[in-house]
This record gives structure tokens, sequence and C-alpha cells, in this order.
């Protein structure tokens, strides 16, 4: 197996480009990855994309990105994980590298959301969770993940105030992105106070339904100074599935998905939680991103929320977290989420980013923790 | 959202009745019903019958809901223990809201899910409710 790297990212601002379709962001973003590696040339193209289908009425995505990115008669497929669909194609084209099957692939999560009104794309991004016997009984994805955090407070007595740390903290962070959707920093007051949308999740303790595409170019380490010289090459990765249904996990504070998925990805960098220099959670709602902290390893169970209460996820504290706005802030256009977190991971590592570090981790979860993918990066050894 | 038929009839009798699976190998209970016992990976299932009882695990108010559930928003959605030790999602009904809180036992009865418009098939299922004092 080859070690691979990251020689060239690209993206879309994320909002809500309605003059823009599915195909003109994909292409965009492509294009910027492609202009970043310096090349015109892929031998393979993986699409990360949820719901286009529903979405927008189209699939064949492979063929629609790489024949209106002028990419010729190349590989190229669409994979799908729910939220977390960018997550498992990045690893798809990263195991298309490492094998040898391609020497230069690029993986590109689009999603174009804004084309349908609020409660069709609702039910729409319901189908991430079971049809027959979650979302059938009306129960919304925000309404699990509400039901994630109802329960997660109770077993540990924590609260609302502190779990709601995290938009705050991800909108900050979105002020510095050119390419986040929302550029202003909120407070605590204003994620409490704001409409309930599935209790006790206010609609500022949700990401927001948006456009975006999201792009990086993979080649192994021996081409890599080819493209550039700053590469990123990815330590570990691993994608790992959960039960669909959240009625039927042993605990639902917690994700085996994630767990396992992590356990993986650092055995392969071999490397430990306490290495890591900074972190992209999925920080879909609130509960997520302090979950997340506690599965990934950075903190014991019940303890993510104080973590995040304490500073401790800022930039400047001990593990500075979407930095570049996560979910929250710079937006969620579900099957593209994944890339744009390893593009942002990315800059940071090359040292065109915003914080400056040697390594860092992401973690892409798709569904209720159905689907989870983790990324660990770093500079050269 | 497209009406089909065989995709709710197929279904009825076992959302009518929560009726679920017991591995023959290992005695595990599921439900939704499985063909394979994620416990041991057997293949030999016999029919199970839950009872219908149980206790809020964890809740919410969906205020916001999907397309299709307008119609009785806002409405509590609950993780329900069942007696059995098994977790299941369901709506509540017959509740205040104010009520609810993790622990509180509730029953099973047969209540209009959703309808597919106005001329569509109506699928029906379980919702829980607080239990009802017995005469």
């Amino acid at each position: 197996m080859q070690d691979v790297a990251i020689v060239g990212v690209g993206c879309t601002p994320v909002g809500e480009p309605w003059d823009k379709s599915l195909r003109e962001i994909a292409v965009d973003s492509t294009w910027n990855a492609l202009d970043d590696a310096g090349t015109d040339e892929v031998d393979g193209l993986v699409v990360g994309n949820m719901s286009s289908g529903n979405f927008i009425d189209q699939e064949s995505l492979g063929s629609l990105i790489a024949d209106y990115g002028g990419l010729g008669n190349i590989s190229a497929f669409k994979v799908e994980g729910a939220c977390g669909s960018a997550g498992a194609a990045f690893k798809a084209g990263v195991m298309a590298v490492a094998s040898g099957y391609h020497d230069v692939v690029c993986v590109t999560g689009v999603e174009k959301m804004t084309d349908v009104v609020g409660n069709s794309a609702t039910k729409i991004l319901a189908n991430a969770c079971d049809r027959e016997y979650e979302a059938i009984h009306g129960v919304t994805f925000v309404g699990l993940n509400a039901m994630i955090m109802k329960r997660y407070m109770h077993d540990y007595k924590v609260t609302r105030e502190q779990i709601s740390t995290f938009p705050v903290n991800s909108h900050k962070n979105g002020v510095k992105n050119p390419n986040a959707m929302f550029r202003r920093e909120i407070s605590l007051d204003t994620v409490l106070n704001s409409p309930m949308v599935a209790d006790p999740l206010t609609v500022m303790d949700c990401a927001p339904i948006c456009d975006g595409a999201a792009s990086v170019i993979l080649t192994t380490r021996e081409r890599a100074r080819e493209f550039t010289d700053t590469p990123v090459f990815i330590k570990g990765c691993s994608v790992k599935v959960d039960t669909i249904g959240v009625h039927d996990r042993a605990t639902v504070t917690s994700m085996a998905a994630t767990k396992a998925a992590a356990k993986d990805a650092f055995a392969q960098a071999k490397m430990e939680p306490k290495d890591i220099q900074t972190a992209e959670l999925h920080d879909a709602f609130s509960i997520m991103g302090v979950i997340g902290l506690e599965d990934l390893g950075f903190v014991a169970a019940g303890k993510g929320a104080k973590f995040a209460a304490d500073g401790e996820i800022a930039i400047g504290g001990k593990l500075p977290c979407c930095t570049m706005g996560g979910l929250k802030a710079r937006g969620h256009p579900v099957g593209a989420t994944g890339v744009y977190q390893i593009v942002e991971l990315a800059k940071n590592i090359r040292g065109d980013g915003v914080i400056d570090v040697e390594n860092g981790i992401a973690q892409n979860i798709g569904g209720t923790g159905s689907t989870v993918s983790v990324a660990i990066l770093g500079r050269d050894d | 959202m497209p009406s089909s038929v065989p995709r709710h009839w197929r279904e009825n009798i076992k959302r009518y009745r929560l009726l679920g699976t017991k591995c023959v190998s290992c005695g595990t209970i599921h439900y939704p019903r499985r063909t394979v016992c994620p416990s041991c990976k057997a293949r030999e299932m016999e029919e199970y019958q839950f009872k219908g009882s149980g206790k809020i695990y964890s809740y919410t108010i969906i205020r916001s809901p999907p397309e299709g559930y307008e119609f009785c928003k806002p409405y509590a959605a609950a993780l329900i223990e069942l007696e059995e030790g098994e977790i299941i999602t369901a709506q509540l009904t017959d509740c205040n809201f104010d009520d609810l809180e993790i622990g509180l036992p509730v029953e099973s009865v047969i209540r209009r899910m959703f309808a597919y418009g106005e001329s569509g098939i109506i699928v029906y299922g379980y919702k829980f409710r607080p239990i009802l004092p017995r005469m």
C-alpha cells in the first residue's frame, strides 16, 4: 500500500446560490482544486453526495460532473453515506490511490439542498435514518438528535448552557472564513433563546440547510512533489458503521461507529488523541460536537460539554475545534461536508489556514452515527 | 410523496400488533423484526409478540415537522423502552407535553400516522400514551 497525499484543495462558498446548479458548484470546486494542484488531469473522480435524486431529481453524478468538468472518459462514481457521504467518498479516493489503481484522484463532495422548500428538505434529511421504523413516525433528523441530547443531559447531569457553547465557538471561527455561510458571532443567549426546533435543540443549535461543493486532489507520496511543495499526508483514514436506528444501540449517548473508526485511524497513524493538535468535528447539532470529543478519546464520557464550556475548543485552547466555522457556521451541505472538513484541515496543516498545526483529525457523521468516517492528516514525517 | 400500497400493506400486521422476532438460537428478541440475529448471526427466527407497554427512554417535541406530518404539529416523539427491554421509536399521543419525563410509563395504541394527501391511502400504526387508570 502506498502513502497518499493531498496536493490540491478547493471549494465554493457555502450558502444559497440560487443562480447556480449542482453541476456548476461541483465543477467550480473540482477546478479550484485542480488549479490549486496545478494540473488539469485526473484519472479518477469520486463524488460524495447524499441525496441528489431527492433534492434535484438527478442521479449519475459521476458522469454529470466529469462530463461538465471536461474530464473525459475517466473512472467516476458517487459514494453515499447520508451526511457522511463525503467522508466515505474521501476514503474511497484514498483507497484508489493507496492500492495503486489510480495515480491522481479528485474527491468532490457536493449537495444542492435549496432547490426544495423547508419541509421537503426536512423529509429528505430524515432519509438518513430508518425510514420504516424511525422517520415514518414523523420523527425528524433534528428530533432524533434532540432525544440523544435529552438523554445525555439526563445521564450526565449536564446543562443546555454547557452544550450550546459549541455553536458559539463555531460562529466565532466562521467570521474569518470567506467561504462560511454565517460570518458573524452569536452569544450563548442567542442560542438558548432562539425558536425551538425539537426540544431541547433550538434553531441556533442546528446546522443550516445550504448548498456547497468541496474537492481535494489525491496522489501518491512518490508523485506529490510534482504538484506542490506542501503536500499533506493521510496518516489514518477509516469508515465504520453502526445500527441504522438509534433505538437499536446499547447506548444513545455515544457513537460506537466513531469509536471504531477512531481506533482504526489512530492505529494506522500510530498516534494517540494527545498527539492531535486540532479537530474538525461534525457539529451538525451542538450535542454531536460534545459527543464527538468524547468518542474520539479527547475527554472522558460526560466531560465533553465542560471541556467546551471551559474554552478548550477555542482557537488558543487545548484542542481548537471547527476552526473555520464547523457545520454550524461554515454550513452543512450534507454530502459535501466531509470534504470541506478535509480542505480546512489540510489548509491549517500546509500553512494557508487560520491556525498553524502539524496535524489534525476530522470526523464526519452520517445519520445519527450510522456511518462515521475519521481521518487523521499531517505533514510529512 | 408517492403513494405506495404494498410498502405499507406488507408491514401492517407487524405495525398494528407490535410483532417482532426471537432468535431461535440465542433467544435475543428484536423489534423491528430481523432475518439475521445481530447477536449471534443465526438466521432462524420465530415470531415474538411484544406486550406494548414500556416507559419513556428519551423524548422531544417536534415543532418543525417533515412534509406530510404538518396536520398534527407540534407533537411529541420518544424512544420507548419496552417492558421486554427493546427500545423503539414512536410518537406520543393523548398527553400534555409538560407531564412528559424520562421514565414515564406508557402503553401502545393504534392511531393514524399520516395520509398520502386528500385521496391517498391512510397509514395507521402504533403511538404511545401515558398509561390510563384501569377499572
